[in-house]
């Protein structure tokens, strides 16, 4: 699965043990593609000594600040920029 | 005896006079690596006059130069780290550096939620504020009220993005050049863009006079 931007996609609402670099507070969020980065080695299994193969396709993704915050005090328009990689992100519905 | 006078009492290592707990633990680490010959204690020394010898300088040269600069600026904005190579600045190991460009109507500030991810090589060591934790919790959560703490009032009209830096990106915002700065040489402007300007919770400075 690979994104395009523009994409819409859900960040995948699952625990993780261990280190991972998707903040808690946007899992099973609705966000959508704003730019495609590069692949990096996997932050998840660098952490415990090993190489991070295979790399992992990284991904600028938005949010809707007042989708993301109940009472969000700002404009609704705001935007939240976050890098995801792509084994945490899935199609939205 | 192997310093050079007598006496009955114990010293404290030099390290650990009212050490607080994380900086025991990571010296514990350095004292690990190094005694497993993963890394030098000269490879660590290195490492850190590195990252204390980079400052915001650089990153203000990239932005002075993207104000007088069309065809620069384009290229800041394209690949941040080509355009930090073309200035002779080192822009250091992360592989990527991304430049946000702030406008009439978009404003962008940067936080890492997870950790202190900031582009060290560009600005230096982060400020102490950076890693905290209120900023990096109200920072995504109430970012207006955040800026206005540090003086920022923005337009009503502005939008906001916040960048939360939680992987392998470094993010550098190029703030709106000043009004009345149009006489002023590339050193001259420079010296206006501030670390906090490019981490996208001020304005960078006014022309003086």
């Amino acid at each position: 699965m690979s994104f395009a931007p523009g994409d819409a996609v859900l960040v995948c609402d699952r625990p993780h043990p261990g280190h991972h670099r998707t903040p808690r507070y946007l899992k099973g969020r609705r966000g959508t593609v704003e730019r495609v980065h590069e692949q990096f080695l996997d932050p998840e299994t660098r952490a415990y000594g090993a190489d991070g193969e295979p790399p992992r396709r990284l991904y600028l993704v938005a949010f809707e600040m007042p989708e993301l915050f109940s009472g969000y005090e700002g404009r609704p328009d705001d935007r939240l920029l976050v890098d995801v990689f792509e084994h945490w992100l899935e199609d939205a519905p | 005896m192997t310093h050079g006078h007598n006496h009955d009492h114990d010293h404290d290592p030099v390290t650990t006079a009212g050490e607080p707990v994380t900086a025991a633990r990571v010296r514990a680490l350095e004292e690990l690596l190094v005694e497993r010959g993963i890394v030098t204690r000269d490879e660590l020394r290195e490492r850190i006059d590195w990252l204390v010898s980079r400052s915001p300088a650089d990153g203000a040269r990239l932005v002075a130069r993207a104000w007088i600069d069309d065809d620069f600026r384009q290229r800041l904005l394209t690949d941040a780290r080509e355009a930090a190579l073309e200035l002779g600045l080192d822009p250091g190991p992360s592989p990527v550096v991304v430049a946000l460009e702030n406008t009439e109507t978009v404003h962008h500030m940067v936080v890492c939620t997870l950790c202190s991810c900031y582009p060290r090589a560009l600005l230096g060591p982060p400020p102490d504020w950076y890693k905290s934790l209120p900023y990096r919790s109200r920072a995504v959560s109430d970012p207006r009220s955040v800026l206005r703490e540090f003086g920022l009032a923005l337009a009503d009209d502005t939008d906001l993005r916040v960048v939360d830096s939680t992987a392998d990106m470094r993010y550098l915002v190029v703030p709106r050049r000043p009004v009345g700065t149009d006489s002023l040489d590339e050193d001259a402007l420079a010296a206006l863009v501030t670390r906090d300007s490019m981490i996208g919770v001020a304005e960078p400075l006014e022309p003086s006079g």
